[in-house]
């Protein structure tokens, strides 16, 4: 490693400048489907979180063992092995939302987040420097995962992690929930309105 | 009967794209020419057919609970349905490998159009997809597993060039505002026809 990485750039950048979701395009998948509720949402960005993490330290620790043809295998069943204890511990201690999430859990191992880092930075990269990109990544996700699902869980349902935020007397004035929002194609607008607000502000990301 | 209007239902109502939004990355990432686009949903289509019988195959016969009576009766109450994960993924991991393999080797003109495709596909969010909803909903014989297949991937295709004929348009006659050109655009546009394809929901033949 001739460069010195600067171990807070790697885990400050993709909150905005390097955004997996909203810059690189990356794990648009999950972001669409579990956004309908905040509190999936926020599940399923600590998993991604900790499966990013730990695969990027794990893969960067075996990165000069691992032969170059087979290495997506490799990474995939590293993943794949993480995902499964996600998975278990979540149907053990929050069965409801595992069950809401179905089979989005599993769809963390082909989230292109983690191919795209493990391929991009911990092959490449120390244990450390790993972790904290991987950290980042996961957070820079988790954050656009939590906006979406606020703004279509309070418009949709009139809720914010189940409890309603709405008062009655909105209702009573004849405030109606846009069923719409609860819909996934809107997850999709949602997304396009905070790309192009995200891209007023930084001009370089403009084509 | 019943396996023909999976089939249907595959491709419209339960549109890999529009209605669980499953394989966004290459969707978003190839769709700039039609041409490519086509290539990619030809290889995505041919995968989801491989390798959702042979999912199925080991759902049934290794992976389940009570899968393994085959064996013998001591074996029928282990369930391995924790490992599903890994080998669902090692399955189609190791069949892109043995795919690109024979491809390359039997006829390289369709390699060298498909060929940088192939080892994108392991990680398409749709195949893997189509295998866990296949675990999920109990499909009951091999055939529905391939009928099912068959209808994510020609569904995907669908979309993908159908995206990919806008956004070739869209480069040379609109005028978009600067910031949201290119991803964001992309994003609207599939909303909008996400909310089209909602007017299939109940089909049935």
């Amino acid at each position: 490693m001739a460069e010195k990485i600067n171990n807070k750039s790697v885990l400050l950048n993709p909150f905005s400048k390097n955004n997996p979701v909203i810059v690189q395009v990356l794990g648009i998948c999950s972001v669409l489907a579990v956004t309908a509720k905040l509190e999936p949402a926020i599940v399923m960005g600590i998993s991604v979180i900790a499966v990013l993490a730990f695969s990027n330290v794990i893969i960067s620790l075996i990165r000069n063992t691992i032969p170059t043809n087979i290495r997506i295998i490799v990474q995939l069943v590293v993943v794949a092995g993480l995902v499964v204890i996600v998975d278990q511990l979540l149907k053990a201690y929050t069965y409801d939302v595992s069950k809401q999430l179905s089979v989005f859990i599993g769809l963390i191992i082909t989230n292109c987040i983690l191919m795209g880092r493990l391929e991009a930075f911990a092959m490449a990269n120390k244990p450390w420097p790993s972790f904290l990109d991987g950290v980042g990544n996961g957070i820079g996700y988790a954050t656009i995962l939590v906006i979406v699902a606020f703004f279509r869980e309070l418009l949709g349902s009139g809720t914010l992690l189940g409890y309603q935020v709405v008062p009655d007397s909105f209702y009573a004035h004849g405030y109606v929930n846009n069923g719409l929002m609860i819909l996934p194609p809107m997850a999709l607008i949602v997304v396009a309105c905070i790309i192009w607000i995200h891209r007023i502000f930084n001009k370089d990301l403009q084509e | 009967m019943e396996n023909l209007n999976l089939f249907i239902r595959s491709i419209f109502v339960d549109n890999m794209i529009f209605a669980y939004f499953l394989g966004m990355c290459s969707f978003l990432a190839v769709s700039k020419n039609v041409k490519t686009a086509f290539g990619l949903g030809v290889a995505v289509t041919f995968m989801l057919v491989i390798s959702l019988p042979i999912n199925y195959l080991l759902e049934t016969y290794v992976l389940r609970a009570g899968a393994l009576a085959w064996l013998g009766p001591e074996y029928s109450d282990i369930d391995l349905s924790f490992l599903s994960l890994i080998m669902f993924i090692s399955v189609i991991a190791s069949m892109t490998q043995l795919v690109e393999m024979a491809v390359e080797k039997y006829s390289p003109s369709l390699y060298s159009s498909l060929g940088i495709f192939l080892p994108l596909i392991a990680v398409n969010c749709a195949i893997l997809g189509g295998s866990l909803f296949m675990q999920q909903r109990e499909f009951g014989s091999i055939l529905t597993a391939v009928c099912a297949g068959g209808g994510w991937g020609i569904g995907w295709l669908l979309a993908i060039v159908a995206i990919a004929a806008i956004r070739e348009r869209l480069a040379t006659y609109s005028n978009i505002p600067k910031p949201l050109r290119g991803i964001g655009i992309t994003f609207i546009l599939t909303a909008l026809m996400g909310i089209a394809f909602m007017s299939f929901l109940g089909i049935k033949i």
